[in-house]
């Protein structure tokens, strides 16, 4: 029985999120770690709440950054350890809709998650409640972006001793103008000038990666299981 | 321009000297470890070829 | 027509051309980077608004511009590689690598030593400096990930699609001054219609843009005839290419 492509998408997005829902541990630590960095910055400078709130939008994608590339190595890794991932290849599918899969099952357990978790960060920093759909916003279309840069690199990285390093030298640099763009959203939240180019922009690195990198990272894979 | 003025740059001599000297430097460097890659390359090939020689025989 | 796209997929006819070219690119880049140094010290006359300050303008910006230009090498040398599986693609990409990072970190210490007299200061978060500084972590990426790999072929078409998955932020650099408000000044050679730049400071810049490039080619093809020797060590050609 032949199974059609948006079927295949979805037996195999809810695949992965019954095996991420069988270890609910494994899917709170990179939120954990969002909180505990994100705690780090006031306790290292000791500022007062007004201060420290015209750091937080630098300080909260920073650290979003950092718990999303935590994650990220388990992308592939699993599946390549005990020979699924080729399995799914061999199974006719076709490598980018296996992709386009694992990456959306993937940001709905952690990017979308951070965005949930967000407003109590955002709290602990200052940040004040009507900046709060913006950064939910940003950060939404931010963590998206960077589950498909996150894919090209885990899938460069498969099966690699230190591959976690390596995977973050080529994810952050490629990720910077995510930084830039989320900040100056959440910032100009909280001042209260207008958010609307930076949004758009967000918006437009979003559209520009969620087209092109499905097929690159299909590629990288494709590379690491030859 | 007159010798002294030439080595002053106008008073801009800390920036305007370690400027080009680490140009050279740079240059220089890509030189250097080209011809040592190279050099490196030419005798593991030999020393492959001679390898395969031995296994042959 | 064709044969010399084809013969240049020839791993041996590469080696050949290479070591054949190597020391004439050399020669004529000494010349013009010797041309260019003197003039720009000596011969062109110091700048109405920075003084001598801006001869460093001659080391900086041949860098800049080869930075980027080692990097565009690169990434199509690595589609070449990764679309029509041709290896010298990956021995070419892997040999500019490193020169390219190089010229990268010394455009990024000429525009430092040149920003603090001009700008007051040693950096500044600015786009263009800020792409340049990414494109070095892009290097380097892409250095290390060739080296990750226990199987060099694999290692290869790996840092190649990286090479081309970066190549996005070569356009980054470059457009950074236009469009965005920049602290860097903005293009006066690299752009349509005629420099804004008298002739006595712009020949001496072009001089050394030229010997820069044919440096560029000089090391490359050393350091890809060492490369392609790395991934052709058992064919038969290379036993005679490796007596010179």
């Amino acid at each position: 029985m032949t199974v059609g492509t948006w079927e295949a998408f979805r037996l195999l997005v809810h695949r992965e999120l019954c095996l991420s829902f069988r270890r609910p541990e494994q899917l709170v630590q990179p939120l954990v770690f969002f909180l505990i960095v994100t705690t780090l910055f006031p306790l290292g400078l000791n500022l007062q709440l007004s201060l420290l709130r015209d750091m937080s939008p630098g300080v909260l994608w920073v650290a979003a950054l950092l718990s999303s590339l935590l994650s990220l190595d388990s992308l592939f890794k699993s599946d390549a350890d005990d020979g699924t991932l080729e399995q799914l290849v061999l199974s006719g599918q076709g490598l980018t809709v296996i992709v386009v899969a694992k990456t959306c099952a993937h940001w709905l357990v952690t990017g979308a998650a951070l965005v949930i978790v967000s407003p109590i960060v955002a709290t602990a920093l200052g940040i004040p409640v009507d900046a709060f759909a913006t950064m939910m916003l940003s950060l939404a279309l931010g963590t998206l972006t960077l589950s498909w840069l996150g894919a090209i690199g885990a899938g460069l990285t498969i099966g690699l001793r230190r591959g976690n390093v390596l995977l973050s030298l080529i994810v952050l640099p490629l990720s910077t103008p995510l930084l830039i763009f989320g900040a100056a959203a959440t910032d100009r939240a909280i001042s209260g000038t207008s958010v609307m180019g930076a949004i758009y922009f967000l918006a437009a690195l979003c559209v520009f990666t969620c087209t092109l990198a499905p097929f690159a990272a299909a590629a990288a894979v494709r590379i690491t299981l030859e | 321009m007159t010798g002294g003025d030439f080595w002053s740059m106008g008073g801009y001599a800390r920036f305007v000297w370690p400027c080009f000297g680490f140009a050279y430097a740079v240059l220089g460097w890509n030189l250097w470890s080209a011809w040592r890659q190279r050099t490196a390359a030419k005798i593991r090939a030999a020393r492959a070829l001679a390898m395969a020689a031995s296994e042959a025989r | 027509m064709w044969t010399w796209f084809y013969k240049l997929a020839s791993p041996p006819y590469v080696y050949g051309a290479a070591a054949a070219l190597a020391p004439w690119f050399l020669g004529f880049a000494a010349l013009a980077i010797g041309y260019g140094s003197i003039a720009g010290l000596a011969i062109a006359p110091p700048d109405y608004q920075q003084g001598e300050a801006f001869r460093m303008i001659y080391v900086h910006v041949p860098s800049a511009i080869m930075s980027l230009t080692t990097y565009t090498v690169m990434a199509v040398a690595s589609g070449i590689a990764l679309i029509w599986r041709i290896k010298v693609g990956h021995a070419v990409a892997a040999a500019s690598a490193p020169i390219g990072a190089s010229f990268t970190i010394l455009a990024l210490v000429t525009g430092s030593l040149w920003g603090r007299p001009m700008w007051g200061t040693y950096w500044a978060w600015d786009p263009r400096l800020t792409s340049e500084l990414i494109l070095l972590f892009l290097y380097v990426g892409v250095m290390s990930l060739r080296s990750a790999f226990e199987d060099p072929a694999r290692g290869d078409r790996a840092a190649a699609l990286l090479a081309v998955v970066g190549v996005v932020n070569v356009p980054i650099v470059h457009f950074s001054v236009v469009w965005w408000n920049s602290l860097h000044q903005g293009a006066t050679i690299v752009k349509l219609g005629a420099p804004s730049m008298p002739g006595s400071m712009l020949w001496p810049l072009l001089s050394m843009w030229l010997g820069f490039m044919l440096f560029y080619g000089a090391v490359l093809c050393v350091r890809l005839q060492g490369e392609v020797l790395n991934r052709e060590r058992q064919a038969s050609w290379v036993r005679e290419a490796i007596k010179s």
